[in-house]
């Protein structure tokens, strides 16, 4: 992989999230409600309001607004929460860690169980644990969060025997067996979409690369059955597997706005969804952008993973 | 449709489809109460005979809820789909169609509305019209257009170098007829087998929005919003939200093994 190919894609990202800001501010600035009745409510005199929109800028050309929120933007300064009476960055900033936090553990799980789960179905195709593994994915990728958050909580958050705490949040710092209790459930809830999603795609590949010629070499060349898996058919169905976790990594920030919702976990999912129905404009802007800037960088990352597990690969 | 029916996910999404299609089509009828009638005595019960599904907190008979909300479920995730393909397609053929600046101006535009999760493009627009059930639709049809519309140019672009489509170019046909009659019958596939599997996102983000309290609105049956409405009483009678929960991941199912199912039916190679 070149540099060249590298900085083509940095720039394609900017072109990219050029777009995601342009299309962010459009979508708040037409949102009903304006910021300076916000701060000030519904009471409020026709010249306190032109006074406060003249302090937030509100009163200048709308190019003007976007480039100042650009450029505030790309500072980390994205103003003040019309609501929390906090800078953005700041709450933001503790929602993304957080959220980080979750989503971590979320992906952690999902790897180590997905990726032997697929390994199996297709070692095992067609017989009973193959079907019972495929079935377990259609049924995960069936069930919309919400749902399997609810089932889940009736199973092991019921009031008269909880075996985990229904919701709430515990910084990995202060207390880890804590935050390990209450990550269960969301990050359970999180993962099974993906287990479900990744495991199917390991196995597929997987079944592929075992009908291979080269699998078939190693065999004949009188190598261990455990050996020819771990060294030749599991790495080379890794890379297309890493290809949809990243893909998944869009589905797990859609994901995290239902579970934290759900679970009361104070990261930016929950953040959105306040900030959504408080119509917390500076804060709508600055957690969507930060989402779409998570995704861009995550696709990068595994293009980049992948180029290093294949050799064949050779982006110009 | 032989092919399908002959592998067991075509077969088992075939079925579970078919008893979505009549809960949807028939459900109001079906039911056995009214599904906003109070059975003040019998309140949050499980399945019994009387109440073959259990009972809510005020009683209502939740097979009758479940049969009465399937219409609304179902044509959600289907209008969504529709009004998102359709647009999604005409967009993806139009660029594939026109190519050069045109083509990539769309597609960096795509690009950059594909850089934000779906669910939170569709918060977003659901907040800009605000809530209920028509401004749901809307909001997942523009959140699948930009994805249809790169599988419908793809489509249109791997089919644009067939001879038969230079065959009618060298014959002199008009583009519209190019397009209309040579390109469009031939890309259709890819695109109605990615259909068939969006609707089971449609229902599913759907019914998110309907238990986000952004979809549909009281006293709808839709099944998100029944889930939301009895999360209270969940561990009370765990079957309040059970029935709806479960109904939701069936449809979901139904269509996903179908759409699978329909995939390989049109191209017998990525059938493994």
């Amino acid at each position: 992989m070149s540099l060249a190919y590298l900085l083509r894609r940095l720039g394609g990202i900017l072109i990219v999230l050029a777009i995601v800001t342009l299309a962010v501010f459009a979508v708040t600035m037409v949102l009903p409600g304006n910021a300076a009745l916000m701060i000030l409510g519904e009471y409020a005199t026709p010249e306190s309001l032109a006074a406060m929109e003249r302090q937030l800028g509100l009163d200048r050309p709308v190019p003007l607004q976007y480039l100042d929120w650009v450029s505030g933007a790309l500072h980390g300064d994205f103003g003040m929460s019309l609501r929390l009476s906090l800078p953005v960055s700041q709450v933001v900033g503790e929602a993304f860690w957080n959220s980080a936090a979750l989503a971590g553990t979320a992906l952690a799980g999902v790897i180590i169980v997905a990726i032997p789960l697929g390994a199996v179905a297709a070692l095992r195709r067609g017989t009973l644990w193959d079907l019972l593994i495929g079935l377990f994915s259609y049924i995960g990728t069936a069930m919309p969060e919400f749902v399997t958050a609810t089932l889940l909580l009736i199973v092991f958050a019921a009031p008269s025997a909880p075996v985990f705490p229904a919701g709430g949040f515990v910084s990995p710092v202060e207390d880890i067996g804590g935050f390990l209790s209450h990550v269960v459930l969301p990050a359970t809830t999180l993962g099974l979409i993906l287990v479900a999603h990744i495991s199917r795609q390991v196995r597929s590949e997987m079944s592929e690369v075992l009908s291979s010629d080269y699998i078939r070499a190693a065999r004949l060349k009188g190598l261990r059955p455990g050996r020819v898996i771990r060294r030749h058919a599991l790495p080379n169905s890794l890379a297309p597997a890493i290809a949809v976790i990243s893909l998944d990594v869009g589905y797990l920030l859609g994901g995290i706005i239902v579970v934290e919702e759900i679970f009361a976990w104070p990261g930016l999912g929950r953040l959105l969804i306040y900030a959504l129905q408080n119509r917390d404009l500076p804060v709508i802007q600055a957690v969507t952008l930060l989402m779409a800037v998570v995704y861009a960088l995550s696709n990068l990352v595994a293009d980049l993973v992948i180029a290093a597990l294949d050799p064949r690969v050779r982006y110009a | 449709m032989r092919e399908i029916l002959r592998s067991p996910t075509g077969l088992a999404g075939s079925l579970l489809l078919a008893l979505v299609v009549v809960a949807a089509l028939f459900g109001p009828w079906l039911a056995p109460y009214d599904p906003q009638a109070f059975h003040a005595t019998a309140r949050l019960q499980g399945p019994s005979w009387e109440f073959l599904l259990g009972t809510d907190q005020y009683g209502r008979d939740l097979l009758s809820r479940l049969l009465n909300g399937a219409p609304a479920t179902v044509s959600f995730g289907l209008g969504a789909t529709m009004l998102g393909v359709g647009v999604g397609a005409i967009i993806g053929v139009v660029a594939g169609v026109a190519g050069g600046t045109a083509d990539a101006v769309i597609m960096r535009i795509l690009d950059g509305v594909l850089a934000m999760p779906e669910l939170l493009f569709t918060l977003l627009i659901v907040t800009l019209f605000g809530g209920g059930t028509g401004q749901a639709i809307l909001a997942v049809a523009i959140t699948f257009a930009p994805g249809m519309a790169r599988i419908a140019r793809s489509a249109v672009l791997s089919v644009r170098t067939r001879e038969y489509v230079l065959a009618a170019v060298a014959r002199g046909e008009s583009r519209a007829w190019i397009v209309g009659r040579e390109v469009l019958p031939n890309a259709l596939g890819p695109i109605i087998v990615e259909a068939t599997i969006r609707v089971s996102f449609a229902i599913m983000i759907g019914a998110t929005l309907g238990f986000l309290g952004l979809g549909a609105q009281p006293p709808s049956t839709e099944w998100g919003l029944m889930v939301a409405e009895a999360r209270q009483f969940m561990f009370r009678n765990a079957w309040t939200v059970a029935v709806p929960g479960v109904a939701i991941a069936i449809t979901a199912m139904g269509f996903n093994l179908f759409g699978d199912a329909l995939r390989d039916a049109f191209d017998p190679r990525r059938s493994r």
